[in-house]
C-alpha cells in the first residue's frame, strides 16, 4: 500500500467538516475528488459516515401519548390563564 | 412577530425530536416528560418574541437546553465537569472498520454497526460527561450546524467543534467496548469465512 500524501493527511484531517457539511465548496470538491481517487482515505469516510447514520436512527423516540396530551393541556390551560389576564 | 396561534402547529410536530433530546439529557423519562413540557410552556409564553422565517427547532433547543441546565443542572451540587481522556481519532474504525470491508465486502461493515441495540447507543452517548453529550446529539442526532450549536449553548464555534471531536471519540471508545463484551467484533470474520 503506498504512504499517505499531504492530500491524505489534510482528507483526514477535515473528516468532521466534512460530514458536517462544514467545508467551503472549494474545499469539499477538492476532498472529494481526493476521495474519489483514494481508497484508504475513502472508507473511514465511509464508515464515519454510516456510523453517523447508525447513531441518529437509534436514538429515535416514540413519544408518550399521554405527554402530548399532557402538554396540550398545558399550553391551553396558559391560554386560558392570558386570556384573563388581558380581559381583567 | 409571531403568533401564538400558530404555535401549536409548527411546534408540536417537533416534539418526538424534543423528547428524545431531553431522554438523552436528563437520563431518566418523568424528568424529560417535565422538561418537554416546561419548555413548551416557556416557548409558547415567549413566542411573541420569535422571529418567523428563522429557525424554530434551533430556538426550540436553545429553550429546551437553558431549561435543563437551570432545573437540572441546579439540582445536583457540582456540575459535570468531568474531563475525557485523549482517545485517538478513527477509534472505532481502526478498531472494527477495515478488515471486515476486506474480507467481506462493503456490506459487511454496515451490518455490524447496525448490530448495536438501539439501547447500546443510547447508553454511549449517555455515558459522555454532559458538555460533550449535548454538543454531540445536537449535531449527530439533530444535525444542527456548527453556528447553531454554538447559539443553542451559547458558546464560540471553536469550543462546539473541539467539544465534538473530542466527545465522538470518547462515544466511539464506548461503542467498542459494548462490541467488545458481547463479541461482535469476532462474530464478523467467521461469518466472512463462509
Amino acid at each position: 500500500m503506498s504512504e499517505p500524501t499531504d492530500e491524505c493527511r489534510e482528507a483526514l484531517h477535515e473528516l468532521y467538516g466534512y460530514l458536517d457539511g462544514e467545508l467551503t465548496p472549494e474545499k469539499r470538491e477538492a476532498i472529494g475528488r481526493h476521495l474519489d481517487q483514494c481508497l484508504p482515505c475513502a472508507e473511514p469516510y465511509d464508515f464515519e459516515a454510516e456510523l453517523r447514520e447508525v447513531i441518529r436512527r437509534k436514538c429515535q423516540e416514540q413519544v408518550p401519548e399521554s405527554l402530548v396530551a399532557k402538554v396540550r393541556a398545558a399550553l391551553a390551560a396558559e391560554q386560558l390563564r392570558q386570556g384573563t389576564t388581558d380581559g381583567a | 412577530m409571531a403568533d401564538q396561534a400558530t404555535f401549536a402547529d409548527q411546534a408540536m410536530e417537533l416534539m418526538p425530536s424534543l423528547y428524545a433530546a431531553a431522554l438523552r439529557m436528563t437520563r431518566n423519562p418523568a424528568d424529560a416528560e417535565d422538561l418537554v413540557q416546561e419548555t413548551y410552556l416557556r416557548a409558547y409564553r415567549g413566542f411573541g418574541g420569535f422571529e418567523e422565517g428563522t429557525n424554530l427547532k434551533a430556538w426550540l433547543y436553545r429553550i429546551l437546553t437553558n431549561t435543563y441546565i437551570n432545573t437540572y443542572r441546579a439540582r445536583k451540587r457540582r456540575p459535570d465537569e468531568t474531563d475525557l481522556d485523549e482517545v485517538e481519532d478513527l477509534y472505532l474504525y481502526r478498531r472494527i472498520g477495515g478488515l471486515e470491508a476486506a474480507l467481506a465486502g462493503r456490506s459487511a461493515e454496515d451490518e455490524l454497526l447496525d448490530r448495536f441495540t438501539d439501547q447500546e447507543v443510547k447508553e454511549a452517548l449517555e455515558s459522555l460527561p454532559e458538555n460533550f453529550r449535548l454538543a454531540v446529539l445536537l449535531a449527530d442526532v439533530e444535525g444542527f450546524s456548527y453556528k447553531e450549536i454554538a447559539e443553542i449553548l451559547d458558546i464560540p464555534i471553536g469550543t462546539v467543534m473541539s467539544r465534538l471531536h473530542r466527545g465522538r471519540k470518547a462515544l466511539q471508545k464506548r461503542l467498542y467496548e459494548f462490541a467488545v463484551e458481547r463479541n461482535l467484533t469476532a462474530a464478523v470474520p467467521d461469518d466472512a469465512h463462509v
